[in-house]
């Protein structure tokens, strides 16, 4: 007998595919403060959750959105956010402290055009550096970017699954053309996907050490309540969470941070390589551009233009041997981006001379369309 | 076993964490004494127990406690309490905060956490002053005081917490100060056994800083200035405004039953699910 599978055909925007994402990876609470382009997230989420006895809570500012995030996340909920660039920036003291005491928590960020109150309803890529150093202090961070309303309920799933598997804070940047965006896409409920929960310490309490340096940087992380009282602090913390300036504790505890994200890069690095392996001309590109990427490469192809590209859906950490790769194997990349040139840096700074790095910037709201890719690869190729 | 021999056993960390970073005679050490007498009373476990703080000399506390203790960022305390009461809500989620932390940088978050009547307990300790970073003015400076940043005096107005808190909807409001330690014991305890907002302001002392440039004296007199100014809600009741000019209340200042957030929002549930009609 054939088993019957649940199939849902839906037509969806992409909040509301990242809305799905949520809830098939177990997010149970929701907090935030509406803003354009992500309020569609929260009016859906408003609904949806108190339906599978989650929570949802409409705070004071974003400041608290995140603050109440953290909170449910160390009482053992999966907890998620979601804001624009202005409450993104009045998120970022806390994303730091989600880093510094390890709680995962998932944090999406409609892009719109900026500084400040900007381009409410228009794309923008502009805060893939922010994303990168918003908060202050060093560390590491993962920041997914969809461009496809399939990823963005992919990507949403992952953001989840690696908040929880390295407890960190992850970043999911959608822009506005994505998030609002329709397109159809397939869910199968009883499709196989893989769905990450935090590891819970097996020891008894008075052995659980919640900061320990494990070989996998990653310590197990007992919920408040479970029986396992600790402390957790923004403050540099020794192994037992305890608040220390002894240069022996910090050194080791904020290398581990970055261990555990740079240990796992290569779970952690998504893209795709379109034609990339013969092509003089690679396109790097992520988000709504990506897009046009692929549109600009196929037509390219059709005129005898050997153009490939490189869709980055890991942002950060930055997909470094990927871009290396292409780097070595064409004469020309370029790296469209709606912003002054943020990617284009980092692509620039591993380039080693092998190809010839070319930006597209566009500030003006509008989406870079295939038309201007090619047009910048005939002015330069 | 003495009394404060087993609460001191049962309820301060012994690893690591003494001797603490208070300055002798600060007035937080009275407050802490408090807070664990009137939690042991609650008969919650330690497990049950989550204790929640920002960040400034009151922020430190939690770290010396044996609960849940999480020591949040400067004035977030509440939002990081919201979510975990609403994620766990049989936890008891209590909040330590200072003045500056309520009321300044966290005080769009206190008004809206009493507006929702979340249940958490707030517990701030008012030393009139930013003690953490060497005596700044806080919101609840007096008019006229000095301050390392009103070297000239303070010509901006306080807040009063308590009223501030009764305005905005906490369902328990009591106030004591250091010097009355008893009454603390008994404010914490019926804000503990409180569902919904519930706050006690603790008029404390910070020696140091505000005494020292205000030429208040010792933490003593500091105390006995506490005792001289205090009236309790019941004799206050009998007093004419003239006689109650420079004094403050202290005592229970609300206590009214109204519906908390997550019993709320358990009726959102039910509606959501279908399971009860709006
Ligand atoms: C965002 C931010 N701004 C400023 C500070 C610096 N800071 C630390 S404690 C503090 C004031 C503390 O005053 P209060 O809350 O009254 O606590 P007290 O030390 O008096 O107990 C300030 C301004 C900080 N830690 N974070
Ligand atoms: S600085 Fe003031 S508030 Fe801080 S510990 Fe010293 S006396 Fe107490
Ligand atoms: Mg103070």
């Amino acid at each position: 007998m054939k088993k019957k599978v649940q199939k849902r055909e839906l037509l969806l925007q992409g909040n509301e595919a990242v809305v799905e994402g949520a809830l098939k990876a177990g997010c149970n609470f929701f907090a935030g403060y509406p803003i354009t382009p992500a309020t569609e997230i929260s009016e859906i989420l408003s609904v949806r959750l108190p339906q599978l006895d989650g929570t949802f809570i409409q705070m004071e500012d974003e400041i608290a959105s995140i603050g109440a995030v953290i909170g449910a996340s160390l009482a053992g909920a999966k907890a998620m956010t979601a804001t624009s660039g202005p409450g993104f920036s009045l998120m970022q003291e806390n994303i730091g402290f989600a880093v510094i005491a390890e709680v995962p928590c998932v944090i999406v960020n409609a892009m719109r055009g900026g500084p400040s109150t900007g381009l409410p309803t228009m794309p923008s890529q502009s805060d893939v550096m922010q994303a990168r150093w918003g908060t202050h202090g060093d560390h590491p961070i993962i920041a997914l970017c969809p461009s496809t309303i399939r990823e963005c309920y992919d990507l949403t799933i992952k953001a989840f699954n690696y908040s929880e598997k390295f407890r960190v804070p992850v970043l999911l940047l959608v822009d506005e053309v994505v998030a609002h965006m329709r397109e159809k896409i397939t869910i199968y409920e009883d499709e196989d996907v893989e769905i990450f929960n935090r590891v819970k310490p097996t020891v008894p309490p008075e052995w659980y050490i919640p900061f320990e340096d494990t070989p996998k940087g990653v310590p197990a992380m007992a919920n408040f309540g479970d029986g396992y009282r600790y402390h957790v602090t923004g403050l540099t913390h020794d192994i037992r969470g305890f608040p220390t300036s002894r240069p022996d504790e910090i050194d080791p505890f904020i290398r581990r941070l970055f261990r555990k994200v740079s240990q796992n890069f290569a779970d952690i690095q998504i893209g795709e390589f379109y034609q990339t392996d013969d092509a003089d001309i690679t396109i790097i590109a992520y988000g709504c551009v990506a897009r046009s990427a692929r549109r600009a490469a196929a037509d390219g192809r059709e005129r005898g233009l050997k153009v490939g590209v490189l869709k980055m859906n890991t942002i950060w950490p930055f997909m470094r041997a990927s871009v290396e790769k292409v780097l070595r194997t064409s004469k020309v990349v370029i790296v469209p981006e709606m912003n002054m040139g943020q990617i284009s840096r980092e692509v620039k700074r591993v380039n080693k001379g092998d190809a010839k790095v070319f930006t597209i910037n566009k500030v003006d709201g509008k989406i870079i369309t295939p038309q201007e890719i090619l047009s910048r690869i005939k002015e330069v190729y | 076993m003495a009394e404060i021999t087993r609460l001191i056993h049962e309820y301060l960390r012994h690893d690591k964490k003494f001797p603490h970073v208070w300055c002798p005679g600060c007035g937080i050490g009275i407050m802490l004494g408090a807070l664990i007498r009137a939690i042991d009373k609650t008969g919650y476990s330690k497990d049950d127990i989550v204790l929640v703080s920002g960040i400034g000399c009151t922020g430190r506390l939690p770290v010396y406690v044996d609960f849940n203790t999480l020591h949040t960022t400067h004035g977030r305390a509440l939002t990081f309490a919201t979510g975990i009461k609403l994620a766990k809500p049989r936890l008891k989620v209590i909040v330590i905060m200072g003045d500056g932390d309520a009321v300044a940088i966290g005080g769009n978050h206190f008004i809206h956490a009493a507006r929702r009547n979340i249940d958490l307990t707030a517990i701030i300790v008012n030393n009139n002053v930013y003690g953490m970073t060497g005596g700044q003015y806080s919101p609840t400076t007096p008019y006229g005081m000095k301050s390392t940043t009103t070297i000239y005096s303070n010509v901006e107005h306080a807040f009063n917490i308590s009223e501030l808190a009764v305005t905005a909807g906490a369902v328990f409001v009591g106030r004591g100060t250091v010097y009355h330690a008893k009454l603390l014991d008994s404010l914490m305890e019926k804000a503990f056994a409180k569902v919904g907002f519930s706050v006690v302001e603790i008029i404390s002392h910070c020696h140091t800083q505000f005494g020292r440039l205000n030429r208040m004296g010792t933490a003593v007199e500091m105390m006995q200035w506490q005792r001289d100014h205090s009236v309790t809600v019941e004799k206050a009741a009998q007093m004419k405004a003239e006689e109650l000019k420079d004094k403050f209340k202290i005592g229970v200042l609300v206590d009214r039953e109204l519906p908390a957030y997550q019993d709320e929002y358990e009726k959102v549930r039910k509606w959501a699910k279908g399971t009860e009609k709006r």
